[in-house]
């Protein structure tokens, strides 16, 4: 093949990947994974449901453990980086590559500042004795035992989801500074801000289950 | 299959069987995003592991034959009802005709080059593959394999000493696999119709597949979470279920049918779509009341996901929410019947071909039938309580998950396998296999219902000797069902080495897409995209013929 038809092949290549794309699509696939997701953390929001109606006192009492500032703390974190990830693809829109390439590092320092939080929360409770299978939380009436259950159960999947949005959009960073997210294709980095906004609006229910019930 | 119509390179007219892409051989196979691949490639896995199934459902009869031990121990019984459980639901019926059919026609149906996300599609193969190892693991390791019975129900599945984490993970993983392929569809469904193709434009499989997808992708989640629950509390100690810990077994029980009550309709509603595919082609007739056999797939999606606690009647509810899960229990019968209903009356007057696809079409509608009636006799709460635990559910599941999505699979098999690999199969002994497999079928199951209205109880590995004919009689059907079975696959597989060549694009006569291209079909499907403008069952001479019959 010569030189010059390769090319051409590359360009009608090119073309027909312009053609077959579709934002829409894409973006339809993305709502429906996320759709799936809130179904996972829909079938730990019942479990919560029916236990907290079986053990009200119990639940009031296990949550006067938490650290309401530490929670109100990471509630802010989660939210703001909800909106650099919002302004971070409003940015490539505009076609500023260099502010989007800061807001999408900001988001991901947002996600590490919330884990270390949760880091120093958990380990606060660990030495507190309130672990699964510890024989101070044994000793406690069944219904703490369950909102200790349900806390790391639910704040942990959580968690594991900041992780993973973290390490999507450190991606979308790598694909951004590569020039692979352009102002005119940006539905990947569209698509991984939809998955930090799950992550943030799951923790938003699960701020006041955990840190505000009375 | 070299010599087949390879005459050019760039994927429009060379089959997809001989393409050679970026990788050769094997891997042209397991790297490969063409979906028709894919399909290939779960069928392979799927119809493997419907033969391990089938092979622990030989020993277990085999067991039964005798009211005490006969071949295995006790515990070995337990594992092999739950491996066959776990197997035949999770492994096989859940995604066999979505993950092989619907893959590999689906696109082709709707004209469109491949699915949605090819890539995912491909990532859901391999997501099946390692629920299978994790499956095979959890049989060879230490501690023995699952004994919990496929339902995993709460304290057993926290004390079990047996590889409960390994299973659980497994169908947890297969979840996702079946949450991937769900969305794939839908979005392939949504946004890639060729032009010209509305909603009811539509092949009535696409419709069944478009239901199923939404349940895949709204339960789904719930047994994941729930599973992955239990296996938290395993390892970690964390107090969910266990009721030592302050949980609720029954919640357990809740979350595990919100799942696998509409997993049910997950795994009937594609056969249904197959059996609408056919039931046109081999009467040349339009199909009656196709709105009807759509919208009453999406009627099954909607109350099929709100009748769960149906399986719980026994468990201890309040008497107004069985009375509610009774009366729905009830109502989604009429979906089903209003399908079964139009397929006999698409039949009526229409010039039949008594070809093996319809054979196992028309034994489909009549075992599911057989099935779906008795389902409706444990929806009334007080014949439940009395049947619940006896061989009567054994009887009535079978019927309808082997009797309806097993023959509904094998009915697609005989239908479109000519189509996939262009070669047909010896129609005779296909016709053979048919028989001996519905009557092996019959004499296996029908005496459940028998024993079960007697009160022999499910899971139980001894019995009383009063059962004991009717427990050889079904033992010795099954044994003429693998007969059968062996007649129908060796049938198939020998057709695949040297059966007839099939070249015509139109090998039954059918009208939608996948008809009207080459067979085996090219690379991209369509070397353009059709245009629709008619409706995918447009049988015009035989339609006013039979206008004419009836002036």
């Amino acid at each position: 093949m010569s030189t010059s038809e390769s090319v051409q092949a590359v360009a009608v290549e090119h073309i027909e990947e312009h053609v077959n794309r579709d934002d829409i699509r894409s973006r339809m696939g993305m709502w429906l994974f996320l759709f799936s997701e809130l179904l996972l953390f829909g079938g730990l929001f019942i479990m919560y449901s029916v236990y907290r109606y079986l053990h009200q006192t119990d639940f009031s009492i296990a949550s006067k453990e938490m650290n309401t500032y530490l929670g109100t703390l990471n509630t802010v974190i989660l939210l703001t980086s909800s909106l650099t990830m919002a302004l971070a693809i409003n940015a490539m829109q505009r076609g500023k590559k260099g502010l989007s390439i800061f807001l999408q590092a900001f988001t991901i320092l947002c996600g590490a500042a919330f884990m270390i939080n949760k880091v120093i929360e958990w380990s606060h409770e660990f030495a507190e004795g309130n672990y699964p299978g510890s024989a101070i939380l044994a000793a406690k009436p069944k219904g703490q035992i369950l909102y200790f259950g349900l806390y790391y159960s639910m704040v942990g999947l959580h968690g594991l989801h900041v992780l993973v949005g973290m390490t999507v959009i450190a991606f979308m960073l790598v694909f951004t500074i590569r020039g692979k997210i352009t102002p005119d294709n940006y539905v990947k980095l569209e698509a991984a801000g939809l998955y930090w906004h799950l992550v943030d609006i799951i923790w938003i229910f699960l701020f006041p289950l955990f840190y505000l019930i009375t | 299959m070299a010599e087949t119509i390879a005459t050019s390179h760039n994927g429009h007219d060379v089959s997809y069987l001989d393409y050679q892409g970026k990788h050769k051989g094997i891997l042209g196979w397991v790297l490969s995003t063409d979906h028709k691949r894919i399909g290939i490639l779960y069928m392979i896995a799927i119809l493997s592991f419907f033969m391990v199934g089938v092979t622990l459902g030989v020993l277990m009869r085999l067991e039964l034959l005798t009211p005490q031990g006969t071949i295995v121990g006790p515990q070995a019984y337990n594992e092999f009802f739950t491996v066959h459980g776990i197997i035949m639901i999770f492994f096989v019926v859940i995604p066999v005709i979505p993950a092989v059919f619907g893959n590999f026609f689906l696109p082709i149906m709707l004209g469109a080059k491949d699915v949605a996300f090819p890539r995912l599609n491909l990532l859901s193969w391999y997501l099946y593959i390692i629920g299978v190892a994790l499956i095979l693991l959890s049989l060879v390791l230490p501690g023995g394999a699952a004994d919990t019975g496929w339902t995993f129900y709460i304290p057993y599945s926290v004390r079990t000493g047996t590889n409960m984490v390994f299973t659980l993970t497994a169908v947890f993983i297969l979840g996702f696999s079946s949450i991937i392929t769900g969305l794939n569809f839908l979005t392939t469904i949504h946004r890639m119709r060729a032009p010209g193709m509305g909603w009811f434009k539509m092949p009535l499989f696409s419709w069944a597949l478009y239901a199923t997808s939404w349940i895949q992708v709204i339960v789904t989640p719930i047994i994941g979470i729930t599973l992955l629950m239990v296996v938290v509390e395993r390892v970690f100690h964390v107090g969910i279920f266990d009721p030592t810990l302050g949980g609720d077994p029954v919640l357990f029980q809740h979350m595990f049918w919100m799942y696998s009550h509409p997993a049910v309709y997950i795994i009937i509603l594609p056969a249904m779509g197959v059996i609408s595919e056919i039931i046109p082609v081999f009467s040349q007739r339009t199909i009656f009341g196709y709105k009807f056999i759509a919208y009453s797939s999406i009627g099954i999606a909607v109350f099929g996901s709100l009748v769960w606690a149906h399986h719980m009647f026994a468990a201890g509810m309040a008497n107004s929410a069985e009375f509610i899960f009774s009366l729905l229990t009830f109502l989604v019968a009429i979906p089903s019947a209003i399908k079964v209903f139009n397929w006999t009356a698409t039949l009526y007057k229409g010039s039949i071909k008594l070809e093996p696809p319809l054979l196992y079409a028309l034994a489909f509608i009549f075992l599911f039938s057989i099935g779906g009636l008795t389902g409706i006799i444990q929806g009334a709460l007080n014949v439940d309580i009395y049947i619940t635990h006896t061989y009567f559910i054994v009887g009535h599941i079978h019927y309808v998950v082997f009797g309806g999505t097993g023959f509904g699979l094998f009915a697609a098999l005989h239908y479109w396998l000519p189509k996939m690999f262009g070669r047909m199969y010896n129609k005779k002994v296909a016709k053979v296999g048919f028989w001996v497999t519905f009557i092996g079928f019959n004499i296996l199951y029908f005496p459940f219902f028998i024993l079960g209205w007697l009160g022999m109880p499910r899971r139980s590995y001894h019995y009383l000797p009063e059962y004991q004919v009717y427990h050889v009689i079904s033992t010795i059907g099954s044994w003429i069902l693998v007969i059968g079975l062996l007649i129908m696959f060796l049938n198939l597989l020998l057709s695949l080495i040297n059966g007839k060549k099939v070249t015509e694009a139109n090998i039954w006569g059918g009208e939608t897409l996948e008809w009207t291209v080459a067979t085996p079909p090219p690379v991209e499907n369509f070397e353009e995209i059709p245009q629709m403008i008619e409706g995918p069952y447009e049988y015009k001479q035989n339609e006013l013929a039979v206008e004419e019959e009836v002036k």
